[in-house]
């Protein structure tokens, strides 16, 4: 249909509409028409207002103590860590998987599959398996934080390092050589797991199910300084990124060093990636959702465009699922849930309806 | 010039490409012919640098295509592949704005904007320039990927079978569009072809390849030969004199 109407030299009104300066000169702009680029500064407003207004929610409404009274700021102290590590999330997860899925030109698959997650749960459940419950809850804080980053991104360089570099190196063994790994790991953590004893693997369960509850404000002082820093490295990265989507090939013949820059990139995706694993827990599908989301909401390919709706959409979704169940359901499901229920309903129907991707 | 010296591309035991030797000299078309799995695809990815050699070494301009830096290299040779699919959803003039990247490193500037504007209209893509390419016609689609590889306004231009699934009209039209690249702009390209008579009419020079050898270098006259093609392809091609020229007949 669309073939036969371009044949036929049939214009559609919007194509006429043609992005032009004032002055009439013709450009290439990141969104087709002037009326597209005024729907994404909106629809990215309207996100942000809704993340903010969530997260203003989160802090201040339902404070069993009235707000003259001066347990009321260690209340909202208490809940700003929450806040915090959802910003966190979003970011991470929102910029990991978009980049991710740009440079490996692909959009059905997420970082996850690398084998954070599985790597994740094998250190928490071989903690308690070897070592026992005491060791376990007090295997926290800075130290186990930073020992889980490390080596989940320890793993990760040892993963792109041999499988990018060598003379056979391709992205996508590295790919099924990852997943390979995530499902092996998570068969050892599901074989210890299966020999604990019942009020044991309990103890575990709510660690291993994503949640801001198991973030700790304790760590922030590190973790946000390496976000940041990845966040904003990635976002000086658009233009490359931009040029890496269009695959190796398209990227060398403009002269961009794919193998050293696809590193680069895949470096900073496990930063982030560990870095929100280590602090909140697995969170499968919420990247997924997020990037699909954004395309569909941004329509352009211009990443600097791309990240921003990107994060708006993941801090929205997070703020405004925690505060309706928390403070509206007044259910204490763990939010992680549901999010990975409609990431993975979301994830199925895309595939189904690859078209649209 | 582009010098190809010994190189050679091991597939496997019985797939071998090269030693390859060989200079294609400035300015106007070479076109590349042969049967399939001749090389012809291999060499021109070889030469732009998209697929290493085993052996051997290529230098275009001068410049080794293994040792010189990939941003040099885009300055001043680019390359279009057979199958071209990407994930983004792009414009038209989006696509052909990438080319201009290896000068402007993703940020456009007014002279960049002219020359893209040049381009759109040289393929005659100007009502088309605001249209996603999954809203395009494959014939449309292929002038918009030939556009965005003359945008990048490398001297040297490499084309993997660009008339591949296009009918005999846009083909027609296509290879007019590249000998008026090559001519105008003063550009050198060297193109893959599957048909004999394509290669003839608008090529300036032919490299006849068979079982991963060079088999004929040299002008259309030299190489429309009725033994030299019937040997190359492995079936009678007669020759007979057409009005533009040379006609295979097989």
């Amino acid at each position: 249909m669309s073939v036969l109407d371009s044949e036929l030299g049939t214009d559609r009104s919007e194509a006429d509409a043609a992005p032009r300066t004032r002055s009439g000169r013709r450009y290439a702009g990141a969104f087709r028409s002037a009326k597209e680029a005024r729907r994404y500064w909106m629809l990215l407003a309207v996100l942000l207002a809704l993340g903010i207004v969530a997260s203003i929610g989160l802090l201040l409404y339902n404070n069993p103590v009235p707000v003259d009274s001066p347990s009321f700021i260690p209340v909202v102290k208490r809940r700003l860590t929450a806040v915090i590590s959802m910003l966190i999330a979003a970011l991470c997860h929102s910029f990991a998987t978009v980049t991710f899925q740009s440079v490996t030109s692909n959009r059905i698959i997420t970082p996850s599959l690398l084998g954070y997650e599985a790597l994740y749960s094998v250190i928490n459940t071989s903690t308690l398996y070897f070592f026992g419950a005491t060791a376990f809850v007090s295997f926290i804080g800075m130290g186990s934080f930073l020992l889980q980053m490390a080596l989940m991104i320890a793993v990760s360089l040892v993963l792109y390092g041999w499988l990018l570099t060598g003379k056979y190196g391709n992205l996508h063994l590295m790919l099924l050589i990852g997943i390979i790994i995530g499902a092996g790991l998570n068969s050892v953590s599901g074989f210890m797991r299966r020999l604990l004893a019942p009020s044991e693997f309990d103890l575990l369960q709510s660690r291993l199910i994503g949640s801001v509850t198991n973030a700790k404000a304790e760590y922030f002082p590190i973790a946000v300084p390496i976000v940041v820093a990845a966040v904003f490295l990635l976002f000086l990265f658009s233009r490359k990124l931009n040029v890496l989507s269009l695959g190796k090939d398209t990227a060398t013949t403009f002269g961009v060093n794919y193998r050293t820059n696809i590193i680069c990139a895949l470096v900073l995706v496990a930063v982030l990636m560990s870095v929100s694993t280590s602090l909140i827990g697995p969170l499968t599908f919420f990247g997924f959702l997020v990037a699909m989301l954004s395309y569909q909401a941004a329509q352009t390919h211009d990443h600097r465009y791309v990240f921003p709706m990107a994060f708006a959409i993941g801090y929205a979704i997070l703020t405004g699922a925690y505060f309706i169940l928390y403070h509206m359901l007044n259910s204490a499901t763990v939010v992680s849930v549901v999010i990975e229920l409609v990431g993975g309903i979301v994830f199925l129907t895309v595939l189904l309806r690859k078209r649209s991707l | 010039m582009i010098q190809i010296r010994n190189a050679r591309k091991w597939y496997a035991e019985e797939v071998k490409i090269g030693p390859l030797n060989i200079e294609i000299p400035k300015a106007g078309m070479t076109a590349l012919i042969g049967p399939n799995g001749a090389g012809k695809s291999t060499t021109l990815l070889m030469i732009g640098r998209l697929l290493n050699m085993d052996e051997g070494q290529i230098l275009v301009a001068n410049m080794d295509v293994t040792t010189t830096k990939s941003r040099d290299l885009a300055k001043i040779l680019t390359i279009l592949r057979q199958e071209n699919h990407f994930v983004t959803r792009l414009t038209v003039r989006q696509l052909v704005g990438f080319g201009r990247f290896p000068h402007s490193q993703g940020r456009l500037t007014r002279e960049d904007e002219e020359i893209i504007s040049r381009y759109i209209d040289f393929l005659e893509l100007t009502d088309l320039e605001h249209r996603f390419l999954d809203e395009l016609s494959g014939g449309q689609r292929q002038r918009a990927y030939v556009a965005m590889v003359l945008c990048q306004e490398t001297e040297y231009v490499l084309l993997d079978e660009p008339l591949n699934n296009l009918d005999i009209a846009r083909a027609v039209q296509m290879m007019e569009h590249l000998r008026r690249a090559a001519y105008e702009f003063g550009r050198t390209i060297v193109v893959v072809l599957h048909d004999i008579n394509f290669a003839a009419k608008y090529a300036d020079r032919i490299c006849a390849m068979k079982h991963g050898q060079i088999a004929a270098f040299g002008t259309v006259q030299e190489i429309m030969k009725p033994e030299l093609l019937s040997d190359i392809f492995e079936t009678n091609i007669d020759i007979i004199e057409g009005p533009y020229g040379p006609i295979a007949v097989y």
